[in-house]
């Protein structure tokens, strides 16, 4: 006997939540224990009085699997909203990272002309290394990750994915 | 006004939220609140002999009363202890306020003694948790967790109070209710749904009720709505486990249970149906059998009042969010509006009297030995007309209690359903005798189960409850067993119960009344005698060693490809169904 594997598609959620203590345990915990996917988490607070967080999660999991992801995340007391950002439609979907890549010569001109390329700014320099800060989709950063690895990379900070829905409707 | 410390802040929130039995067990962390309640007259703390056992007598008492159940215990071991009934709670949807001692907050990561992460360790198996770092907080907490674990789908909560909380003052605080800020579970149901799920009944040829423990949790109303539902339709009516009592056995329209250990007529009625209408049921893996094969066509109305129970398991035509009695309230008026007469149903009731015919319950009684089945019949026969509340702990003889005693009206029974928690029965008749004083209270056990929490043969003592626990002993764990001769060609690794105590001695020695039946000609009178006594019986009866638990669903088959009484079935399964439960 062998595990099947199944189907998968990717979804970005916006979980609306009160900021108070183990709620990102509860959270994440809750995608442990039903066996859910994070591929990636944010978190921070978002009202005036610092009482209501929004997480960005992203997850991929079979469509009826998604709908329960989305129930059981309703069901947990301090979760005030989930948005399916995917399912509804237009959105726009950000990271930042930051890069360091180490090198002399040739491998900084060309790390300088990629950076341009994808409009990343240096915001930290020494005589042998760069410190980028990258900004876009996921995969934007993936590829100039990709690209940076060829000419010295060193290492990487990502924040994951945050979003929010296209249109004057908030989600 | 003067500040009062967290211990009495607490005891008076308590009182003030209507708590008059709290199930308890002292240690060094919540020794402050040991003292508030020494102080007092108004609660009343129930010692037990183990911290799981305060939770299933909480359980117990919820189940049979309707009433949250309270549980207080000490940090560390205390919290740990108590994490299976909590999880039990959580499963079966009971009501439960759990009260946690703490390390001081200064020592509170430190790996002080007796400092176990409860909040952490309980964040997945309570509806919500609390620490409570200030006692200002403390009634505001207090109210919130009531409302919590009475509100919606029932659970358990549990808060968390650190010592030093317990002992600092603050000032009362204002008197009233409290709910949570956001969590509102809707209740009502969207009307245009009912109106559907009505217009569907009114056209089906075969429709079923499939209905769970959402009724029996939506109170006696919940019951009485579906009685009234079932009688304005016609339609059959089968349960869960957990919901046995909503309609009473004796009704023509009862079915009997469906699932894993239902009888045929459910289970061949659920698959052959047109439409099914769950109603504060689950579609658990134990009622629906294998997944592709479960009701293939029939639509399907699903009311619960947890949207995550919807779709999870079997995808439904018409879900409607609601708690079960409002539904079936709207549902009945919506029938009645909409003047829809009786159905005419029939030909699909001959065709569940040939399912009956099949008389699947049945089995071979013995003038000698006693069969399980006959036990339980002839101790539903014996009490019947006291309506007593029967609790049991888990496998064969719960099933078989499940089968073969007539539930006439909710809250009667109580059973460890979606954890299967042996050692669940005597702490839950405790708290059921609890709640309901002037009620016959018996534990259907068996004698491997009874042994989980049998410590608590004392708490009924020291408390004067006459408590009956009814061990059905076969000397084997009976459900293992029998899986152990389905699955395992009867290779019966570690199922018999060995050097088992003398139970007579046993119950003699905790000052209960022991009583011995080992044949069939002693039965009737063994059970007259529990009952005559005035005090807690406990009664090791001898079964058939070998007897199995029919009809029967093995794990991932369809609900047509039920074991009956009197087929073969011991050999050996293949990779894919060993590694189902």
């Amino acid at each position: 006997m062998h595990i099947k594997e199944e189907q998968r598609e990717r979804h970005t959620l916006a979980v609306i939540v009160d900021n108070e203590p183990g709620i990102l345990a509860r959270i994440a915990g809750l995608f442990t224990a039903r066996g859910y996917n994070i591929s990636s988490l944010t978190v921070s607070e978002i009202s005036d009085d610092d009482r209501i967080s929004r997480i960005t999660i992203v997850t991929s999991a079979a469509p009826e699997v998604m709908e329960q992801i989305i129930a059981q995340l309703e069901r947990l007391v301090p979760v005030h909203k989930v948005t399916d950002l995917t399912a509804q439609g237009p959105h726009v979907e950000r990271e930042l990272a930051l890069v360091k890549v180490q090198g002399t010569g040739d491998h900084r001109i060309e790390a300088l002309r990629l950076a341009e390329v994808y409009r990343a700014r240096v915001v930290d320099a020494t005589i042998s290394s760069f410190v980028f800060e990258v900004t876009g989709g996921t995969e934007k950063i993936d590829k100039f990750i990709e690209l940076m690895r060829e000419v010295g990379l060193i290492e990487v900070a990502r924040t994951g994915v945050v979003a929010i829905s296209r249109g004057r409707e908030a989600a | 006004m003067a500040e009062k410390s967290g211990a009495d802040i607490l005891i008076e929130t308590l009182c003030d939220l209507g708590v008059e039995v709290v199930f308890g067990y002292p240690g060094g962390a919540v020794l402050p609140i040991y003292d508030a309640i020494f102080k007092q007259d108004r609660i009343r703390h129930i010692l037990v002999r183990h911290e799981q056992a305060a939770t299933h007598a909480a359980e117990g008492y919820a189940r049979s009363t309707g009433k949250p159940g309270v549980v207080l215990v000490t940090s560390g071991p205390g919290a740990t202890n108590a994490v299976t009934g909590i999880t039990d709670a959580l499963m079966d949807s009971i009501p439960m306020v759990v009260i946690t001692g703490q390390v001081p907050t200064a020592l509170i990561g430190t790996d002080a003694f007796q400092e176990a992460d409860t909040v952490g360790i309980t964040r997945h198996c309570t509806k919500h948790n609390y620490l409570v770092k200030d006692p200002a907080r403390l009634a505001p907490i207090v109210k919130e967790a009531f409302y919590i674990a009475t509100s919606g789908r029932p659970g358990p909560v549990v808060i968390d109070i650190p010592k030093d909380v317990q002992v600092a003052t603050a000032a009362p605080a204002p008197a009233g209710p409290v709910e949570h800020k956001n969590y509102r579970p809707q209740v009502k149901a969207d009307a245009k749904r009912i109106e559907d799920a009505v217009d569907m009944l009114a056209a089906a040829e075969r429709p079923i009720f499939y209905t769970g423990g959402g009724i029996i949790n939506a109170g006696p109303e919940g019951s009485a709505l579906l009685r009234e539902l079932a009688a304005l339709t016609g339609a059959p009516v089968t349960s869960t486990l957990m919901g046995l009592g909503a309609l009473p056995a004796s009704s023509p329209q009862w079915l009997g249970m469906l699932g894993m250990h239902g009888t045929y007529e459910a289970n061949m009625a659920m698959n052959r149906a047109d439409l099914i209408i769950a109603i504060g049921a689950r579609f658990d893996d134990r009622v629906t059998g294998r997944l592709d094969a479960f009701s293939p066509h029939s639509r399907k109305v699903h009311i619960d009042i947890d949207r995550s129970s919807i779709n999870k398991n079997v995808r439904v035509d018409l879900p409607i969010i609601a708690d079960a009695a409002s539904a079936m309230a709207d549902m009945i008026a919506a029938w009645k509006a909409r003047q829809h007469p009786k159905p005419d149903l029939g030909e699909w009731w001959n065709r569940i009297d040939g399912w009956r015919a099949t008389r699947c319950l049945d089995f071979d009684d013995d003038k000698d030995v006693i069969m399980p089945q006959r036990a339980i019949r002839a101790l539903w026969e014996a009490t019947k007309d006291r309506a007593p509340i029967i609790t049991t702990e888990v496998g064969q003889h719960q099933m078989w209690a499940a089968q073969h005693f007539g539930f006439e009206s909710p809250n009667k029974w109580l059973t460890s359903g979606g954890l299967g928690t042996m050692g669940y029965g005597l702490p839950a008749a405790i708290g059921a005798q609890l709640g309901n004083p002037d009620a016959l209270v018996i534990d259907i056990a068996g004698e491997a189960s009874i042994q989980m929490n049998i410590q608590e043969l004392a708490t009924a003592t020291q408390y004067r409850l006459p408590v009956k626990i009814f061990i059905l002993n076969n000397e084997y764990m009976g459900m293992v067993r029998q899986w152990q001769e389905l699955t395992y060609q009867s290779r019966y690794s570690e199922s018999y119960s060995d050097a088992l105590p003398d139970f007579v001695k046993l119950a003699e020695a905790y000052g209960w009344k022991g009583i011995r039946i080992e044949g069939r000609q002693e039965l009737e009178a063994g059970i007259g005698e529990m009952l005559a006594y005035n005090g807690p019986v406990l009664v090791d009866c001898r079964v058939a060693k070998l007897a199995n638990c029919f009809p029967m669903i093995p794990s991932g088959a369809a609900h047509t490809d039920m074991i009956l009484p009197g087929n073969k079935v011991s050999g050996e399964m293949d990779d894919e169904a060993k590694a189902l439960v």
